[in-house]
């Protein structure tokens, strides 16, 4: 008798945490069933981002988000806790059985998620990279949010700007072997020398994507170099601690800190004027134009060959480049007017 | 309650669950409750869930659960003898790299994953080592090796990753078995599950197993020898992380240092749901199969509802938290009702005996 009332109890307490599980996926899919009623099966956009909770890709599906509703379509953001390739996988996995319309995603690895994304396609799926693209023959199309000629582009215009086109400048950089880092400053140097004679780059210094690093190295750079006018950081960590350092020493106002970074780190910069201007794309018009790209992929205008044209909204008129890429457009520049309308 | 009462309370005495009739003592168990459940989601989910029933669900979500159901097979014999390993998902993160980084060197994939496997069986040896013969702590032990693998995997690989797989091994991985949804890793993984099941629930080595996770010196005195099963079961759960490891690198085509973080616990919370005891001494591998099809089939269903990842995991927490505490109220209801039977009944120490036993049993020890 005893054990008998055990086992049963033991399949109600089971049938209780069923109920609740139940339940709990009940929940989910009627509020799923409301959402997709008016959307229609084809322009449904599931944004992807590297990983969850992340600003910058908050930011950026937000403007996913505008630009699908602008055009009527169904928007979803899934993704992985942590940013690895095999936890976006089986979140591209879930695209393809869904079948959705696009998939819009900034990837982990540039061959991992390759033949998740392939299988996507196969499933009907039009594939978008933004952010951070894979190698080309697993997508349809990438949104590039700037050239490394851009970038480098605009952080030698901030600095001649704010310096008088004239003296010595360094730079934080982050890691040493940093690929996009090092391209950045190749080209960076080519146009100091190209068309600022009188700029010269006494340094170049490591911070490694490290707070504490970044702001050692600049305390380094300001007491070896006393004539130092600029420093450029172009990585987001590196200029943050730059600023954080010049904001707090007796080197406020008269050496220039610029490069590229967040809103939310500089902020406090720019109000206090240790900053003028710092560069970065917009990651919401990044999403805008991500979005409009997949709608004229799923409905035919586009199929990602050179030279494809598309409209994407308040964004204006782009063209398909090489390799199947979008360039967003210049840099942005952050300066204390604007700074105000982002959060991220 | 029945008509044979003085033999049945002569089996009740030292064998209490053999006092029930066979399909009873099958059916009315925590394993086969984990499996009720895992038919009632997965038909409300076919049902109601939009896609579940396409015919890519099946395929990527035995895909998904493959490394976690092969590493739950060793670790449910570690977990019966009442042991843990929490370095099983740096082995998968060591192998991978190392399949990764011999391929690049010229090895042929199935040489390096030779090696990454004796690498895999050298981790589990270590641990093993450690716990059954120097006598430590399997807790401590494997909290140390869990950061020495994926330290080793990390170190070899850096910040890297090697994604230069040859296709035919990559696409192997994914294969399908004919036209059916079913990918071709259930092969070895329903190899795997026999032998496993054999040797749990059908040999003496399993009997040893069961027998040290209930009082390892009376397992001992009755002649198991308890060092070497438990060095042994370490190293099958080395061994078997590295298989799972070389899985994981060809099917996502990506070896890196911090492939599968985190899985462990996975692979245990699967194992705990599917009705093993974590103090050991209890559990079927029926019920840990069904475990992990549970949080498989909940992962993907809650997914295709676009539930995001925090709340899956928030559900599958709750889950587990209620698996493992209906053993306690389980109890907890054993305790008070025969409290309210001993103080009604007569209180012949016999029937005292029995309970006291019955008490014992469902403390786990």
């Amino acid at each position: 008798m005893k054990f008998s009332n055990k086992k049963a109890t033991a399949l109600a307490a089971l049938a209780v945490s069923a109920a609740l599980v139940l339940s709990a996926c009940g929940g989910g899919s009627d509020s799923d069933g409301g959402g997709s009623g008016g959307g229609g099966g084809d322009l449904s956009v599931t944004f992807l981002p590297k990983n969850l909770g992340n600003p910058y890709f908050d930011t950026s599906d937000k403007g996913g988000k505008a630009a699908v509703e602008e055009f009527g379509g169904k928007f979803s953001e899934v993704g992985p806790q942590e940013a690895t390739p095999d936890g976006q996988v089986p979140f591209i996995n879930t695209a393809a059985q869904q079948g959705i319309g696009a998939l819009v995603v900034s990837a982990n690895d540039p061959k991992a998620i390759g033949d998740a994304l392939n299988e996507a396609r196969d499933a009907g799926t039009k594939v978008v990279t933004f952010d951070s693209d894979t190698d080309p023959e697993y997508r349809d199309l990438f949104i590039n949010q700037a050239s490394a000629e851009g970038i480098a582009k605009v952080q030698v215009k901030m600095i001649a700007e704010q310096i008088g086109d004239a003296g010595d400048i360094a730079i934080l950089s982050a890691a040493a072997n940093a690929t996009n880092q090092n391209e950045w400053i190749d080209l960076m140097k080519k146009e100091i020398a190209a068309s600022h004679p009188n700029i010269k780059v006494v340094d170049t210094v490591y911070g490694d994507d490290d707070d504490q690093a970044s702001f050692d190295k600049t305390s380094a750079l300001l007491q070896k170099y006393p004539n130092l006018k600029g420093i450029v950081s172009p990585t987001t960590v590196g200029i943050a601690a730059a600023a954080r350092y010049v904001s707090d020493s007796d080197f406020k106002g008269k050496v220039k800190v610029t490069g590229l970074g967040t809103p939310n780190q500089m902020r406090e910069y720019v109000e206090n004027g240790t900053v003028d201007a710092f560069a970065l794309w917009n990651p919401e018009d990044l999403g805008y134009l991500a979005a409009f790209a997949a709608k004229a992929l799923v409905d035919g205008d586009i199929t990602g060959k050179e030279g494809d044209t598309f409209t994407a909204g308040k964004l204006g008129d782009y063209t398909v480049g090489a390799d199947s890429t979008v360039l967003l457009g210049d840099p942005f520049e952050f300066t204390k007017d604007n700074i105000g309308d982002f959060d991220f | 309650m029945t008509t044979t009462d003085t033999p049945r309370a002569q089996a009740d005495r030292t064998y209490p669950s053999y006092a029930k009739a066979l399909w009873q003592r099958v059916l009315l168990t925590r394993e086969f409750a984990v499996i009720a459940l895992l038919l009632i989601v997965f038909f409300y989910s076919r049902s109601e869930i939009p896609n579940f029933d396409g015919p890519l669900t099946i395929y990527y979500l035995l895909l998904d659960v493959a490394p976690i159901l092969l590493i739950a097979l060793p670790m449910t014999l570690v977990i019966i003898t009442g042991e843990i390993d929490l370095s099983v998902a740096s082995v998968v993160g060591l192998s991978s790299v190392l399949v990764g980084d011999l391929h690049q060197g010229g090895m042929s994939i199935p040489m390096a994953a030779l090696v990454a496997i004796l690498v895999g069986v050298l981790c589990g040896a270590f641990n093993g080592f450690l716990v059954a013969y120097v006598g430590l702590p399997s807790l401590a032990v494997t909290i140390g090796t869990l950061a020495l693998y994926r330290g080793l995997a990390v170190g070899l690989l850096g910040t890297t990753a090697i994604t230069d797989f040859p296709e035919k091994w990559t696409d192997l991985a994914k294969d399908r078995i004919g036209d059916s949804s079913y990918p071709v890793i259930v092969i070895p993984i329903l190899v795997l599950v026999i032998l496993f099941v054999l040797l749990l629930h059908f040999t003496p080595f399993g009997r040893g197993v069961f027998d040290i996770g209930l009082n390892d010196e009376a397992a001992h005195f009755s002649g198991v020898n308890v060092a070497r099963t438990k060095f042994w079961l370490f190293v099958m759960a080395g061994a078997v992380s590295a298989f799972a490891g070389i899985y994981f690198t060809l099917r996502f085509g990506s070896s890196r240092g911090d492939n599968a973080t985190g899985m462990e616990l996975q692979v245990i919370a699967a194992v705990l749901l599917g009705g093993v005891s974590i103090f050991g001494g209890r559990g079927a591998l029926h019920g840990v199969l069904a475990g992990v099809l549970l949080i498989g089939v909940l992962q993907s269903a809650l997914r295709l509802d676009d539930v995001s990842a925090n709340v899956i995991n928030i559900i599958i927490g709750i889950l587990l938290i209620a698996s493992v505490m209906s053993t306690s109220f389980l109890t907890f209801v054993a305790r008070t009702t025969a409290g309210m039977k001993r103080r009604a009944s007569d209180g012949s120490p016999e029937r005292r005996q029995r309970q006291a036993s019955a008490h014992h049993e469902g403390n786990n020890s």
